[in-house]
């Protein structure tokens, strides 16, 4: 942590664990009998409970979206640039939940917890998930904190993919849409990426078929491994060039010398790797990574979003960056035609970034601009005050 | 006054609660106004960053598009009206960006200083020297204005290209201009604004 903690943070937060004691019917099939989600909410909620936002995370995000943790907490929450007092997710002006998604390994039921019938931990057991369910359990979390219609809805990534199926799944409960270096679909060059990733997890001889807990293992390498892989379609080839270059850590070219050689980038994404395999489930990555393969908003819609969008009742921002190949500009300009030719509510900008994917997470003038301009209109609308609700509430 | 007079007169041209689609919008202001006054559905394009956010602190749907790499994107017809005010002169290639506009839009409007306004050609005649007045305010080797044209070679344009005029009106706002402008527009307006469709 800082020496003090900034001015615009939001401070100390602490996570909460809400419980579910009611099944939640899956799009695979499958119902957990109960289930809980751990969130972390900055802000308060206006009388009118009309000034709600709902932030979903990426494929290795969880709930800790902003401030710190405790005192000794070594870096803040990973939407901190964007989520505090006075920043563009302001939490002066609105109410900010952000749930670790089910699934996950950061306090919500997922593969690491116990699966109730066996008493062991889940492990590959745990059932398949998709985007809706996510959505179907944030809909529960929303009817537990009593808001009835989210102001908006944000994410970056796997989370903007969440903000879509929302607009389509509970139309009337989401008033702004927020989609971030996102897509209505993978790539067959992304699906390609994520299986090689889990190829790498599954090889690990640690996996054990995905009871590693139950062994007392974990895969280590193989989700080392994954996330270097990953790692590298979240930056950008001009960024690992500037950061990087061709620069050794250790070892040297000059001739007649026969020390071993380790480029700077070999060892930065080793560390990735490991920083990762030390804080995330195994099995979480693999359930992830399939739910954003299986995503494909328009598949219910006859493939066309034009219908899907047709759903839709909220307004949308689409934001994109130049040198994301991850999820490419065009795939967010793919996202803003289809709004466009539905007659929905749409503004995009398209950022200029060297950061490539990650850029959604880090700073940038621009980007926070943009931010800026759409959540003050979001904030000062009457649907989002507490005065106006709450008339309309007094008349019905 | 607080929004530009071409914009009074291009939202007389347009029906109330139409689809707009508004090329280089800026910050909104056309959109706005057409919003309030005539409840249109209305998109703006514009490529500046500063504007970008303008418009959207102006409520208005604007979608950053670099119009100079075409419109391919929007199907044949989708729009009540294609407007672009102040634009065509920047524009790598006007004339298939007027085609596109005219390609996506049952009408369009379109707006452009008119290059053959007597003082232009005075400032050009009497030094020699590229016109630099009130409206064209930049110096030739560093403007956006790349495609100046007239109202002559407007209309030349439209009638190579078999684009029909449904109406035109001529603006200008200085003395004697203002006066005599419908006489001799090629002469004497300022700004030219056209509807036409194919």
């Amino acid at each position: 942590m800082p020496d003090t903690i900034p001015e615009n943070s939001v401070g100390i937060v602490t996570p909460e664990v809400v419980h579910f004691d009611e099944p939640l019917e899956l799009a695979c099939g499958r119902t957990l009998s109960n289930y809980q989600l751990v969130i972390e909410t900055y802000g308060e909620l206006n009388g009118a409970k009309s000034n709600a936002i709902l932030i979903c995370h990426a494929l290795s995000g969880h709930h800790h979206a902003a401030g710190y943790h405790s005192a000794d907490d070594n870096k803040p929450g990973w939407w901190e640039n964007h989520i505090g007092p006075g920043k563009p997710f302001d939490t002066n002006r609105f109410f900010i939940v952000c749930p670790n998604n089910l699934g996950g390994c950061h306090g919500s039921t997922g593969p690491n917890s116990i699966n109730p019938e066996t008493g062991k931990p889940w492990g590959l057991d745990f059932p398949p998930l998709r985007a809706r369910d996510w959505v179907q359990s944030q809909a529960k979390l929303a009817d537990r904190l009593g808001i009835q219609q989210w102001a908006a809805v944000a994410g970056g990534s796997l989370g903007g993919m969440q903000a879509m199926r929302w607009a389509l799944e509970y139309p009337e409960r989401i008033r702004h849409a927020i989609v971030i270096a996102s897509a209505m679909k993978l790539s067959a060059q992304n699906i390609a990426f994520n299986e090689i990733a889990r190829n790498a997890i599954k090889s690990d001889p640690d996996f054990r078929d995905g009871h590693f807990l139950e062994d007392n293992t974990l895969p280590r390498n193989g989700l080392a491994l994954a996330r270097m892989i990953g790692h590298v379609t979240y930056l950008s080839d001009e960024l690992m060039g500037n950061k990087f270059g061709r620069e050794l850590r250790s070892g040297s070219f000059q001739q007649g010398q026969d020390t071993p050689i380790e480029f700077q980038v070999e060892s930065y994404l080793r560390h990735q790797g490991d920083a990762f395999s030390s804080s995330f489930d195994a099995n979480t990555y693999l359930l992830m990574t399939k739910a954003l393969d299986y995503f494909d908003l328009a598949r219910e819609y006859d493939n066309d979003p034009v219908k899907a969008f047709s759903h839709a009742l909220c307004d949308f921002l689409v934001v994109s960056f130049s040198t994301d190949w991850r999820f490419a500009p065009e795939r967010s300009q793919e996202i803003v035609k289809a709004l466009i030719d539905a007659n929905k509510t749409v503004s995009y900008a398209a950022i200029d970034s060297n950061l490539g994917h990650d850029a959604f997470l880090l700073p940038n003038e621009r980007y926070e601009q943009i931010l800026y301009a759409y959540m003050n209109r979001v904030a000062d609308e009457p649907s989002c005050s507490n005065k106006v609700a709450a008339s309309v509430e007094a008349s019905s | 006054m607080s929004i530009r007079t071409d914009l009074d007169i291009i939202q007389q041209w347009i029906a109330a609660e139409s689809r707009v689609l508004d090329l280089a919008c800026g910050d909104g202001a056309l959109l706005k106004n057409l919003k309030h006054h005539k409840q249109v559905e209305g998109y703006g394009l514009e490529i500046d960053p500063d504007k970008i956010t303008a418009a959207i602190t102006n409520g208005i749907n604007v979608v950053e598009t670099d119009l100079n790499k075409g419109l391919s994107q929007f199907p044949d017809n989708s729009f009540d009206t294609v407007v672009m005010t102040q634009a065509l002169q920047v524009m790598r290639f006007p004339h298939l960006v007027l085609e596109e506009m005219l390609r996506i839009g049952k009408e369009c409007i379109v707006t452009f200083p008119n290059f053959g306004n007597w003082r232009a050609r005075s400032s050009l005649f009497i030094h020699g020297r590229m016109p630099i007045t009130k409206q064209l305010t930049y110096q030739w080797y560093d403007t956006p204005n790349i495609h100046f044209c007239t109202v002559k070679d407007f209309e030349a344009l439209c009638d190579e290209k078999n684009i029909h005029v449904i109406h035109k009106e001529f603006v200008a706002e200085r003395i004697p201009d203002k006066q005599i402008k419908g006489i001799w527009p090629n002469l004497f307006s300022d700004t030219a604004i056209y509807l036409l469709s194919k």
